[in-house]
Order: C-alpha cells, then structure tokens, then sequence
C-alpha cells in the first residue's frame, strides 16, 4: 500500500463523508473544545457518564478528514465503556500515531489501528490526535479547552 | 510564449528537479546570484559596519549603503535616508504602528484597515490603537474579492489618522490601487502605510509616484535570504516620529544624563543589522531588475492565465478573488476535501502549496471558511508545474469523491 493510500484508507473516508455521533449532546457531564490554531481544525467533544460508563457521546465541528475522521471512530470507541477502560486506549493511541506503541499497546486499539499510516506525515499527526486530546481535558475533569500548539 | 526560462538559476531545483514549488507567495526560491553573493561576501568580505576604523569594515559598510541605494532606486524613492532596514515586513509595520501612533496622532484618531488584512497589517494596529486611545475600522471587500472603494470614501474622514492597506493581498492576489488611496487619504490628511509584502516581486513599485507614506517589504519574498525587510518612509515624517527600538547604532552621543540619536537612516537601526542579509538583498534587487518587470508581468500572466483555465475546470473547486487586475496566485476550496488533506496529498505528488488560514483569519470568517489551498507562482514557474497541479488536485478529487 502506497504512503497516501495508507493515511486515506477507505475507512476514514467514509467516517470523514458520514461521520458518527455527530451534533450537539444536551445534556452532558464532560466536555472540551480542542483547537488546532495552525489548520484551523476545531472540535467540540461531549460525553455523557452515568455510573462511570459513557452512556452518550458526541462531537461537533469542523476539520480536515484525518481529524475528523478520528472525532468519529472515537465516539464509537468510548461509547459503553468506563472511563478506566478508556484511558489505556487513549494513551495507546496517541503513541501508534507518534510511532511509540507496543505490540502490545497496538493489540487493543482493534479498528483504530487504521490511523497507524498517520506516524508517516509528521505534519498530521496533530489531527489525528486533537480529539484524543481533548477526550484526555473532558474527562480529567477540567472542561476547558486544549490547543495542539 | 511569454514564459520565463529560469528555473536553472535555482539550485534548489538541481536538488528536487521533480518538484513543483507553488508557494512562492510564502517565500520564494534563492537564485544561484543571490546564493552566491551571500557565501561570497562571508568568504570574503565580512565585517560589522559603521565604525570603519580598518579596510574590510569600511568595505562592509559601503555594501550596505551601495545597498540602500539600489533599493531606493528600486522603489523609486528621493533618498535613500528614507530606506530603514528592519527584520522583515512585520518589524516595518510594528516600526511604524508605535512610533507613528505615539508621535503624530492624537487619542481618539482612527486607523483604517480592510477585511483582508494579513495579520502582520491588523495585530500592531490593534496593539496601537490599545496603547494609544485609537479605533480600528475596517473597510470590507466587494463580493468580487476587492476592496470596497464606496466604503473607503465612507470610512474615511479627517478623524481617520492612518489607513494601512496591503498592495496586493496574499490570499485574493487583488491590487488594491494605492494611488487613489493616497489621494484620497491624504486629503483628509490621514498617513498611508502599504503592506507590500505580496507586491515587490510582480509589479514596478515607486513610492514618489503612489505617494505614499510608508512601504514596506520582505527580501524573501523577493528572491533574497531572509531576516531583513524594508521600511520605506517620508524623510519628513521619519525625522518627526519618535525612536522604536533604542539601543547601539541608533545613537548619537550616550550619557547617563542625556542621549542624542542619530540621523536618518540610523535612527531607525537600533543594533547590528543583518549585513549579510542586506547584501544578499541588493543581489536580489539586481537578478529582478536584470530580469525586468515587463518580462516579469508577461510571465505572471502566462502563468496566471494557464492556471487558471486549468483550475476553473475542475470539479467541485471555488476559486476566491477577482479575475483579473489580479496578481500571481489562486486561492481554491475543493467540495469535501480539506485543505490540509489536498496539501498532503498534493505534497506527495511533489507539489508545495500552502493550506491554511494564511494568517488572515477576518477573511477566512468572511468567506465563511477556516482554511483555504492556496498556489502561488513565480518567475521559477512554468505551465509544467501546473500541469503537475492539476494532475495531483485530480487525485485529490478521486480520493474525496
């Protein structure tokens, strides 16, 4: 698979064309806005936690197809889970997409290892990470916002 | 064909033949002259200026006056006292937006600006106006992607203390006609600062003739190194306005008691300059002037023309700013793909171009956007290079299909 084709796999063009979880989520217990000043990449993320489980989940905004695509199968990947369960993904993502994962960090991020060709546009990496990033403010509690500069 | 055959003056190109370098409206590609100049006069000539106590500084420092000169010639100023080096177009604007607003203008004064500022021509403005009891207006564009003239003449008035106005705006590449500008500002006696930044390598400059009061430029963007820029400025107003930045050269005697400053242009040059710089500089003055702006336009709009036959029929694409009185770049949204995503794409196809909000944020909020592709061309350019474009932006529009 060529560089190009493994950052644009089908997958997250098709997240980037009908992203899930999409919109606004009234009400919520967690929230962060994360910008990318230097694109202009900007997202909202909300989660709904009942007894400590995301029960509901979305994000909103705008964003290249990587960032976008990684706002969307994030909604899908927390939805259900604990935020226990959570973290480890979380942290196991952010190093497959700099290029720090072990094999055995990789074996648990099941489809999100589709963003694995992002390590190999260095410029791209924040994109992929922004969402993670403000998933890691929402739910450490400081609902504010995060920039990736 | 009205093409220019440069590209071989680039090293660079030796070094990435396959590469189409469309990004010229960041910064241009060094010519082997200008390369060569450099790597010479540190080889060979190097010294600090203005003290002159042994040869080779005395030299050094004719470099940079023989400089200042080549650049008032080139900008069509009286003198070449009204040439100040500064780091570049940002530090011209900064220099101006203090020492003007503190010396000349009075609280409560305004300073206009337009909607496509780049930001380097609202944030010391702003600044100014904080510090110093001033408004910011804002003159809008046409939908045309130009500035809105009727609403000028509206905005302006004899509160209206300076109008800052880029020559030709890096993302619409529309030419903003500077001479009415100055005609009708100073009738209200408003100062006129241009951003020419966009402007010196496409179009003859002379500042006599605009009559403007302040042009600035950066070398790197007209084939030079970077960290050295121009403050072109009226002697009289220059003499009347405040020190900037206060330090050595600037001086005319120092005591604890009491400082005396130094003429023009050294008032202006608080510290060692960028002397290299300044030399690579004039080098580039001279491979533009060898080239000639008649040479320089026919190719602009060769190459202009070309990409634009060629943009406009793609599918899905916007292409922002005027038609024509328009300078050497596009600006394009394509339908569902991002900017950043067609950069990368593009990039692996060896084409740079820029993507962004190319740091005129009120204009991406005024076309409703958050970033926007931008290509820009340069006497390096040929019709290869935006064959090369069109072929990777048709990749872009098969992966976002």
């Amino acid at each position: 698979m060529s560089r190009l084709a493994s950052l644009y796999q089908e997958m997250i063009l098709s997240h980037n064309r009908s992203p899930q979880n999409f919109g606004d989520l009234d009400p919520h217990t967690h929230h962060s806005h994360g910008v990318n000043p230097v694109c202009g990449d900007d997202f909202h993320l909300y989660l709904f936690v009942e007894d400590n489980r995301v029960s509901k989940v979305s994000f909103k905004g705008q964003g290249c197809a990587i960032s976008k695509a990684s706002a969307s199968i994030l909604t899908e990947t927390v939805l259900g889970k604990s935020i226990q369960e959570i973290i480890p993904i979380k942290d196991a993502f952010l190093k497959l997409i700099s290029d720090t994962a072990s094999t055995e960090e990789k074996a648990q991020l099941g489809k999100l290892k589709i963003f694995e060709g992002v390590k190999e546009f260095p410029v791209r990496v924040k994109c992929a990470a922004l969402i993670w990033r403000a998933l890691e403010d929402a739910i450490s509690q400081q609902h504010g916002q995060i920039s990736t500069e | 064909m009205s093409e220019l055959t440069l590209r071989q003056e680039f090293p660079i190109f030796n070094a990435h033949p396959e590469i189409a370098y469309l990004d010229s409206a960041a910064s241009t590609q060094k010519p082997r002259m200008v390369i060569d100049r450099i790597q010479g006069f540190y080889e060979s000539e190097y010294a600090t200026i203005n003290r002159g106590l042994y040869e080779l500084g005395y030299h050094a420092t004719n470099n940079v006056a023989k400089t200042r000169d080549a650049v008032r010639h080139f900008i069509g100023a009286k003198d070449s006292k009204e040439i100040i080096f500064t780091s570049g177009t940002t530090a011209a604007i900064n220099l101006v937006a203090n020492s003007l607003s503190q010396g000349l203008l009075k609280p409560g004064q305004e300073i206009l600006i337009s909607q496509m500022e780049h930001h380097a021509n609202i944030v010391p403005l702003q600044r100014a106006c904080d510090q110093y009891q001033l408004r910011l207006k804002i003159c809008p564009i046409t939908s045309n992607g130009e500035l809105d003239m009727d609403a000028f003449k509206a905005l302006l008035g004899p509160q209206t203390g300076i109008v800052a106005l880029t020559h030709i705006s890096n993302v619409l590449g529309c030419i903003t006609p500077i001479k009415t500008i100055c005609h009708l500002a100073h009738e209200q006696g408003a100062y006129v600062l241009i951003d020419g930044a966009q402007a010196v390598a496409h179009v003859p400059v002379n500042v006599q003739e605009i009559d403007c009061d302040f042009y600035c430029f950066s070398s790197h963007k007209l084939y030079g190194p970077s960290g050295v820029g121009v403050l072109y400025g009226k002697a009289n107003l220059l003499e009347a306005m405040p020190v900037y930045q206060s330090g050595g050269d600037m001086i005319e005697t120092v005591s604890f008691e009491k400082t005396t400053y130094a003429d023009l242009p050294n008032k202006f040059e608080a510290g060692t300059p960028p002397i290299a710089q300044i030399v690579g500089l004039g080098a580039a003055i001279e491979f533009v002037s060898q080239i000639g702006f008649d040479a320089i336009q026919a190719h602009d709009e060769a190459i202009q023309s070309y990409a634009y036959e060629r943009l406009s029929q793609l599918k899905g694409i916007q292409i922002f700013g005027p038609t024509s009185n328009k300078s050497s770049l596009h600006s394009f949204v394509l339908k569902d793909a991002h900017p950043h995503d067609i950069a990368t794409i593009l990039d692996q196809s060896k084409v740079c171009i820029r993507a962004g909000h190319h740091c005129a944020q009120p204009l991406m909020s005024h076309y409703e956007v958050a970033a926007m592709a931008r290509a820009s061309y340069s006497v390096y350019n040929t019709s290869n290079d935006i064959d090369q474009l069109i072929s990777a932006l048709s990749q872009v529009i098969e992966v976002f299909q």
